[in-house]
C-alpha cells in the first residue's frame, strides 16, 4: 500500500491546479478584496478593515438566515437518513427490480434544480396543482405562498423528494457489499430481523452513512435554487436561507462589502465542516485497511 | 434471511412519491393552457403536442436546449481529461503537499456557488468570456474537477501497481501505457466520473445563468422566461421541464449498472 515518493507527480496534477486555481482562487481573492474595502461608486475603493465582518456578525439578518438554514438542515437530515435506510433495506437485491428501482430512484437527482423548483411550485398550487387541489378538496387549507409553515413544509418535502434517493443509493451500495456469510451466521444463531439490522447492517453502513449525512448536511447548507424558485425566500423572509440572502445582497442590492464579508464567513463555516468530513473519511479509510 | 414478504411495499410507495410530481408535469405538458387553468383532469382531455411544437420551432427555446448540452459536454470532457493524470498521481505517488492539495480540491466541491456568483461574473467579464459556452464549462470545473479526481482516484487505487511496473519494464512510455493499457482498465471508472460530471453540470443553474445572457443561455434559465414574459404559459413551461428530464433519464439508463458501484466507492 505504501506509495513511492515522487515529486514529479506534480506535473500530472498541474493541469488540475491551474484550472481550479483559475476558477477558485482568483474569485476568492476578489471576494477577500471586497470584504475589506468600501466604495462610494465609480470604482473608487478605500480600506475599511474588518468593518464589514463586524457588521455581518452583529446583524440580525445574518444570524436569522444562519439559524433558518441550520434548522432546515437538521429537519431534512432527520427525515432523509432514516427514510433512505428504510427504502434501501427493502429494495430488491437481484432480478429485474434492481435496475428499475435504481433508474427510477435516481431520476430526481438528474433534474435541473430550478426545474425541481418549478415541478413543486406547480404541484402545490391550489388552482392547477395536483397536491394543492387534492388538499383543498379534503378541506385542508394549504397555501405555500402565504403561510410560512406551509412554505416550510413544501420546501422540506421537496428536498426529501429531491435528495433522499442519494441516501438510498449510498446505503444500497453499502448493503450489497455485505458478504452473505454474515447473514448465514445470523440465521444459524436465530437472530431477529432487528438484531440483523442492529449488529450486522448498521455497523457495515457506518461508513456510507457518514458520507451521506455530511454530504446532505453540506449541500442543504448551500441550498439556493429550489427554494428560491418555489417561495422566492418568502413569505416575508421565512424561507430565506444563507445562499438566497447572499445572492440577494450581492446581485440584488449590490452591497459588495457586506456580501463579501458574509461570503467569507459562510465559506469558513463550510471549510471547517469539510475538514471534519475529510478527517472522518480518511480515518474510516484507514480503519478499513487495517481491518479495524 | 427472513426478509418480510411485503418488503416491496416501501420501495413502491417511495417510487410513487417520486413519480407523482413528475407525472403531473408530464400530464400538464400535453394540455392546453385553457384546460390547465379551467378544469381539473388527471389525464389530458384533448392531448395536444402544441406545447412541444412551440419549443421545437422557437429558436429561443431549442437553442437553450442545445446550449445546455454544449457546455455540459464540454465540461465533462475537460473535467475528466484533466482529472485523469491528477488522479493517477494521487493514487500512485506521494509528493510534497499531496494531502493538503487533495483537501483543497475537496473544499472546492463543497464551496457554495452563491459565494462565487459575483466574482465569477467579474472574472469572466474581464476575459470577455461572458455569454460563451466555454465560460460556463470552465466555471463548472470548480466542483466537477475535484469530484472527477476523487472518483477516478478510487477506481485507480483498485488497479494493482504491478501492472504499471510490468508495462514500464516492457518499454512502454508513460503516455502510451496510460492510454493503451491503463485507461481501458478503468473504463467503468471513467464512465462513472463522466456520469457525475454530466449530472452536476446539467443540474446547476445559478452559475450558468449568471454567466450567460442570450447566446449561451441554458434551457433551465430560458424556462424562467415563460413566467415573466408571456403571462405564465404553463403548458410550455411543463413541456420544457419534461424535456430537461429526458437527457438525465437517458444517461441514468446507460450507466444503470455502474451507478451502484460509483456510489459504493462513497466518492460522491
Amino acid at each position: 500500500m505504501e506509495k513511492p515518493w515522487n515529486n514529479k507527480a506534480w506535473f500530472l496534477v498541474l493541469p488540475v491546479i491551474v484550472l481550479v486555481a483559475f476558477s477558485a482562487i482568483i474569485p476568492l481573492m476578489t471576494v477577500v478584496n471586497y470584504s475589506v474595502q468600501d466604495t462610494f461608486g465609480n470604482n473608487v475603493f478605500f480600506w475599511a478593515g474588518t468593518e464589514w465582518f463586524e457588521e455581518t456578525l452583529q446583524s440580525e439578518r445574518f444570524w436569522a438566515a444562519l439559524g433558518r438554514n441550520l434548522v432546515f438542515s437538521f429537519i431534512i437530515l432527520a427525515i432523509e437518513v432514516p427514510l433512505g435506510i428504510a427504502v434501501a433495506l427493502a429494495m430488491p437485491r437481484k432480478g429485474i427490480g434492481v435496475p428499475v428501482c435504481l433508474v427510477l430512484m435516481a431520476l430526481p437527482l438528474l433534474i435541473p434544480w430550478n426545474v425541481v423548483g418549478t415541478i413543486w411550485q406547480v404541484f402545490g398550487r391550489i388552482d392547477i396543482g395536483l397536491l394543492g387541489r387534492v388538499l383543498a378538496d379534503f378541506g385542508i387549507y394549504y397555501n405555500y405562498t402565504q403561510n410560512p409553515l406551509h412554505a416550510w413544509i413544501t420546501v422540506i418535502v421537496m428536498d426529501v423528494w429531491h435528495w433522499t434517493s442519494l441516501v438510498v443509493l449510498l446505503c444500497y451500495a453499502g448493503l450489497v457489499s455485505i458478504p452473505d456469510a454474515y447473514y448465514q451466521a445470523a440465521r444459524i444463531d436465530g437472530a431477529s430481523r432487528w438484531a440483523v439490522f442492529r449488529y450486522i447492517q448498521l455497523p457495515k453502513l457506518k461508513h456510507v452513512l457518514l458520507i451521506a449525512v455530511l454530504l446532505r448536511f453540506m449541500d442543504s447548507f448551500m441550498i439556493y435554487t429550489e427554494p428560491f424558485v418555489v417561495t422566492g425566500g418568502g413569505p416575508g423572509n421565512t424561507t430565506t436561507f444563507l445562499s438566497i440572502d447572499l445572492v440577494k445582497m450581492a446581485i440584488g442590492q449590490f452591497d459588495l462589502g457586506p456580501a463579501a464579508a458574509m461570503s467569507i464567513i459562510y465559506f469558513l463555516i463550510i471549510l471547517a465542516l469539510s475538514y471534519v468530513f475529510y478527517t472522518v473519511m480518511t480515518q474510516t479509510g484507514r480503519d478499513r485497511e487495517t481491518g479495524r | 434471511m427472513g426478509r418480510a414478504r411485503f418488503s416491496w411495499i416501501v420501495p413502491t410507495l417511495y417510487i410513487i412519491f417520486l413519480l407523482l410530481p413528475i407525472y403531473w408535469l408530464v400530464n400538464m405538458s400535453f394540455k392546453t393552457n385553457q384546460e390547465i387553468l379551467s378544469i381539473f383532469t388527471l389525464w389530458p382531455q384533448n392531448p395536444t403536442l402544441a406545447n412541444y411544437r412551440v419549443i421545437f420551432t422557437d429558436p429561443a427555446w431549442y437553442n437553450g436546449y442545445i446550449n445546455s448540452i454544449i457546455y455540459v459536454v464540454l465540461n465533462t470532457v475537460i473535467s475528466v481529461a484533466v482529472a485523469l493524470p491528477a488522479a493517477y498521481a494521487f493514487s500512485r505517488y506521494r509528493f510534497l503537499g499531496d494531502k493538503h492539495l487533495f483537501f483543497w480540491l475537496l473544499t472546492n466541491r463543497m464551496a457554495p456557488p452563491a459565494v462565487f456568483v459575483l466574482p465569477f461574473f467579474q472574472l469572466y467579464s474581464a476575459f470577455g468570456l461572458i455569454d460563451t459556452h466555454i465560460a460556463v464549462a470552465i466555471a463548472h470545473c470548480l466542483f466537477n474537477v475535484p469530484l472527477a479526481v476523487w472518483i477516478l482516484e478510487g477506481f485507480m487505487s483498485g488497479v494493482p501497481k504491478e501492472i504499471d511496473e510490468t508495462a514500464y519494464i516492457d518499454g512502454y512510455s508513460f503516455p502510451r501505457f496510460f492510454t493503451k493499457i491503463f485507461m481501458p482498465l478503468i473504463a467503468s471508472g471513467i464512465g462513472v466520473a463522466a456520469f457525475f460530471c454530466f449530472m452536476f453540470s446539467w443540474v446547476e443553474l445559478l452559475i450558468a445563468r449568471t454567466l450567460t445572457t442570450t447566446d449561451a443561455k441554458p434551457i433551465a434559465a430560458t424556462m424562467t422566461r415563460t413566467v415573466s414574459a408571456s403571462g405564465l404559459d404553463w403548458g410550455v413551461l411543463a413541456a420544457a421541464g419534461v424535456l430537461t428530464i429526458i437527457p438525465g433519464a437517458l444517461v441514468i439508463y446507460f450507466v444503470r449498472n455502474y451507478i451502484a458501484k460509483g456510489f459504493a466507492l462513497g466518492r460522491v
